[in-house]
């Protein structure tokens, strides 16, 4: 650092004690963690040193080979599944006047809301062997599908939660390809498939690329969903039983880790690679917005019949949740014996701790959020302060690291440290609020910085020229005109935290600490729980319903407002 | 080799034809008989349906009346990729993930031409152009001009038998839109392809067409020669579409006359019309000078002058009414300073009367 930058940072005491809290808090609770966790990898059982023997034994071991392999195949069948599901809709709102397009865009929503160990229930239940469809079939027809047997189980539902982003997705992959480009190809005589096969597709491919490799991750880091599923031959189930059972100092969960780690950056990675250089979202001039072709007879019955099934799927998670939630007695019969309302009696007086600890842990970790991506944003657009970029980096790091290797993290470098009550810090509850907003940071770094980026740096320039400190700035004027993004990342946060579980079961210890999720996943592993764990489900659906509600609401009122102003 | 050999070109009818865009009645009954080999524009003002009579031609959209017929063949109902009509795109349209050659090549590999068919008549596209030298780059490697050029490429070498071309020349700056539309022209006479140009520019229109169709909210105006156009509008849109012209309203009428601002009666070919005038058609004189037969006087006062360089450009208040009056400025003249009286001294010929 030369004497410049040094004299800059001292001038400006307080921006630097910010930039020092917050690279403190990363280090502590993000980037030690995971470095612990690879450490303890390629170190001996028990001693230390460096070897690669733990990676050898990974691969030698049948077990862990077929989980690594089966988890390679799960995650791309998902997106395959989702793409299946989502191409035909993608390519009728966007090539057609379509009226359904609101219907599909509804649609997409849907699954969102709900996380997806919460359907798996229920679609074991609507699916499964001996579920409501199956019965169905088998007394109609004489045969079974095994929609949730093993591996499709977790494909199937993991694949109908993560549609959506695929969806979106490919619209925009779509709608970015300027209609003059395939009304080119029409003029030189292409049409058909064949246009599809030359035109279309090779230009929306790296939006779509890029856009499955994320999905590809999330599926594959996935600790609940299978475990709710009971399919334990994959990578995150394995490396959270190995910790669990064996303890601490098995190597094997940290192998799974860096396994899990290096394949989430190499899928970021091909993220990136797909679109570098290959920008082809090209601008409609004037007359590029004309009308889109006339839905025909034919492709009507298609799309519609397409939107009616996706809609059946999409919905049946939700329904058998319901369902389930109210049900006395549901097993081998397509619907519920009876209906009771003794669950969610249940849920809110005896297990009221379930909801009370999501709405705190989730309200703390989104509030810790929007404090540190706000003042990561500051930083970085506003201060220049030399490494604010590096702070950014490191937080956004945070969406490399699946939330079962944060969990294994924090285990381990704080198992060690006691508290004064004699509890090990790795067993306070703060660690699993730390664990969700290290989680959701990435995001809600991005909107702050968006809602930082709308804020003209010449308004604060003028607060300043006026005589007003920097601190006095913030506050009057920076903050007040951030509130709308910083609400809707806030809301976005909490309603992401609080049906987070792939950390939140590494790290919970009793169930006076455990948020909903966690108690939906002990509920459901006996037949009597199954329906206090379902009202839990339909609780936790309907908090993301609202959040993603409010925060889009609150979205829109922003911009109506700001629009209105000028 | 003789580059005209293989190009066959047509001509084009559009016969009674309406077109609507949900209740946006965008054409209203568009009758036109374009020659083949002859350079034709579509003009007009934004959203006048130019672009939409162009692309109902090329096939991406549909008339609810009507037919269009190419070299006499009925093709109202053939879909876009079965027409065999060039066209130009304005954005250009050109595919980022091919190269040059490969965009040229398209729609000969469309027409499943051999390969070194398909070789050769890209070089001789490209060659037309001046552009074999890029073949391999890629089209965001280009600037706009030479993306034109590909564009133009990419359609000549398909042979086709229309060639159609949408504001080719808004995306290029003012010197390159000279030079382009001298080489479109060129190049439309070396083909001998029948050409229709989209524009809502007057200038390109007439220095570059044979025909020009001028229209207006969805009807043609008038169809006729640009200097046709401009001598003998039919309407007062086109009169002052195309180049300035002065509309003066009589006062009233009596019997047969019209009484014009500032007095002077004359006879009108019918009841309602209008008294048009080119600037560069009058000159001003002082008010007591004597008029001369075959003249027309309206008495005002200069309002505002402008120097244009080659001409002075007065506008004068008659009455109500405000004339520009074009002065060419040939140096040393004293000319006349705003607040001056002076007439509007018009010569009868060149005096229109069209309706309001």
């Amino acid at each position: 650092m030369n004497a410049a930058a040094l004299r800059r940072i001292l001038a400006q005491p307080g921006q630097a004690l910010v930039a020092l809290a917050v690279a403190l808090f990363l280090a502590a609770f993000l980037i030690i963690p995971v470095i612990t966790v690879m450490i303890a990898a390629f170190q001996p059982k028990g001693g230390s040193g460096f070897t690669l023997v733990n990676f050898a034994d990974f691969f030698a071991t049948d077990l862990f080979r077929r989980s690594f392999f089966n988890s390679l195949y799960v995650s791309a069948m998902s997106v395959a599944v989702a793409t299946v599901l989502a191409l035909p809709l993608a390519y009728f709102t966007t090539r057609f006047d379509f009226r359904g397009a609101v219907i599909v865009q509804t649609l997409g929503v849907i699954p969102l809301i709900m996380p997806p160990f919460a359907g798996a229930v229920a679609m074991q239940l609507l699916f499964g062997r001996n579920g409501t469809v199956n019965l169905l079939l088998d007394e109609a027809f004489g045969f079974k599908i095994g929609f949730m047997e093993g591996l499709n189980g977790v494909i199937f539902v993991e694949a109908l939660h993560y549609f959506p982003l695929i969806l979106i997705n490919l619209s925009t992959a779509l709608r970015n390809i300027d209609r003059a480009m395939e009304e080119a190809a029409q003029n030189l005589g292409c049409s058909g498939f064949r246009l599809f096969r030359r035109i279309v597709f090779p230009l929306a491919m790296p939006g779509y690329v890029a856009g499955a490799s994320l999905v590809f991750i999330k599926v594959f880091d996935d600790l609940a969903t299978p475990l709710l599923l009971n399919v334990k031959d994959l990578l995150a189930p394995q490396a959270y039983l190995r910790i669990t059972s064996v303890g601490l100092a098995d190597p094997m969960g940290y192998v799974i880790s860096v396994v899990l780690i290096v394949a989430s950056l190499i899928a970021m990675y091909l993220s990136l690679l797909a679109l570098r250089g290959k920008d082809y979202a090209t601008v409609q001039r004037g007359g590029g917005g004309l009308a889109k072709r006339p839905l025909g007879r034919g492709d009507a019955i298609l799309a519609y019949g397409t939107i009616l099934i996706v809609l059946v799927l999409t919905l049946a998670p939700h329904l058998g949740l319901l369902l389930l939630s109210f049900a006395t007695i549901w097993s081998f019969s397509p619907l519920p014996d009876g209906f009771t309302l003794a669950h969610y009696v249940q849920v809110f007086s005896d297990s009221g701790q379930y909801i009370v600890n999501t709405v705190l842990y989730a309200g703390l970790a989104a509030l810790i959020d929007v404090v540190v991506g706000t003042a990561i944003a500051y930083l970085v657009l506003r201060v220049g302060v030399p490494g604010a970029k590096w702070l950014d980096y490191a937080a956004t790091a945070a969406l490399a690291v699946p939330g079962v290797v944060l969990g294994i993290g924090y285990l381990r470098t704080y198992f060690g440290v006691t508290l004064p009550s004699g509890q090990s810090l790795a067993a306070f509850w703060g660690m699993i609020v730390l664990a969700l907003a290290i989680r959701r940071l990435p995001l809600a770094l991005r909107a702050c910085t968006a809602a930082l980026q709308q804020v003209a740096a010449s308004l604060e320039e003028a607060a300043e020229n006026l005589g007003a400190t920097k601190a006095r700035t913030v506050r009057r004027i920076v903050l007040p005109l951030m509130t709308g993004g910083l609400a809707a990342g806030f809301v976005t946060s909490f309603a992401t935290a609080a049906v987070e579980l792939s950390a939140t079961m590494m790290l919970v210890q009793s169930s006076a600490d455990a948020p909903l999720a966690y108690g939906l996943y002990v509920f459901m592993q006996s037949p009597a729980g199954r329906g206090a764990g379902a009202a839990l489900g339909v609780i936790a659906v309907l908090i993301v319903g609202v959040c993603t509600y409010i925060s889009n609401r609150i979205v829109d009122g922003d911009m109506a407002a700001k629009a209105g102003a000028h | 080799m003789d580059r005209t050999a293989a190009f066959q070109p047509v001509d084009i009818t559009i016969e009674n034809v309406d077109l609507s865009f949900g209740a946006t009645h965008v054409l209203k009954d568009v009758n036109l008989d374009i020659q083949a080999g002859e350079f034709f524009a579509f003009l007009g003002p934004s959203g006048c349906g130019k672009t939409t009579l162009l692309r109902l031609i090329a096939g991406f959209n549909t008339a609810q009346r009507g037919r269009v017929l190419l070299g006499g063949e009925d093709v109202t109902h053939l879909p876009a990729w079965k027409r065999d009509v060039g066209m130009v795109f304005q954005s250009y349209a050109l595919w980022p993930h091919m190269s040059v050659a490969q965009n040229v090549a398209f729609g000969l590999e469309e027409r499943r031409l051999p390969r070194d068919v398909i070789a050769a008549r890209v070089d001789e596209a490209l060659d037309i152009v001046n552009l074999k030298h890029l073949k391999d780059r890629k089209p965001s490697q280009l600037s706009g001009g030479q993306q034109q050029r590909v564009a133009l490429a990419r359609t000549i070498a398909v042979r086709p038998k229309v060639l159609l071309l949408d504001e080719p020349l808004s995306n290029l700056d003012a010197k390159m839109r000279v030079q382009v539309r001298r080489e479109l022209r060129e190049l439309q006479q070396a083909l001998k392809l029948t050409t229709i140009f989209v524009t809502h520019d007057q200038e390109e229109a007439n220095t570059v067409c044979d025909r020009i169709a001028v229209m207006n909210d969805g009807v043609v105006q008038q169809v006729g020669g640009p200097m046709a156009l401009y001598d003998a509008p039919a309407n007062l849109f086109v009169a002052n579409f195309l180049g300035t012209a002065n509309i003066v309203a009589p006062v009233r009428e009596e019997g047969g006359r019209a009484v014009l601002p500032g007095g002077v009666a004359v006879e009108v070919p019918r009841g309602g019309a209008r008294l048009v005038f080119r600037p560069q058609n009058a000159r001003l004189t002082q008010p007591g000078d004597a008029l001369s037969t075959g003249r027309l006087r309206l008495p005002g006062e200069v309002v505002h002058r402008e120097f244009l360089g080659a001409t002075i450009r007065y506008g004068v208040k008659v009455d109500e009414a405000e004339c520009l009056v074009d002065v060419p400025h040939l140096g040393g003249e004293a000319g006349f300073a705003i607040g001056a009286k002076a007439s509007v001294d018009i010569d009868r010929a060149r005096v229109l009367w069209l309706a309001a």
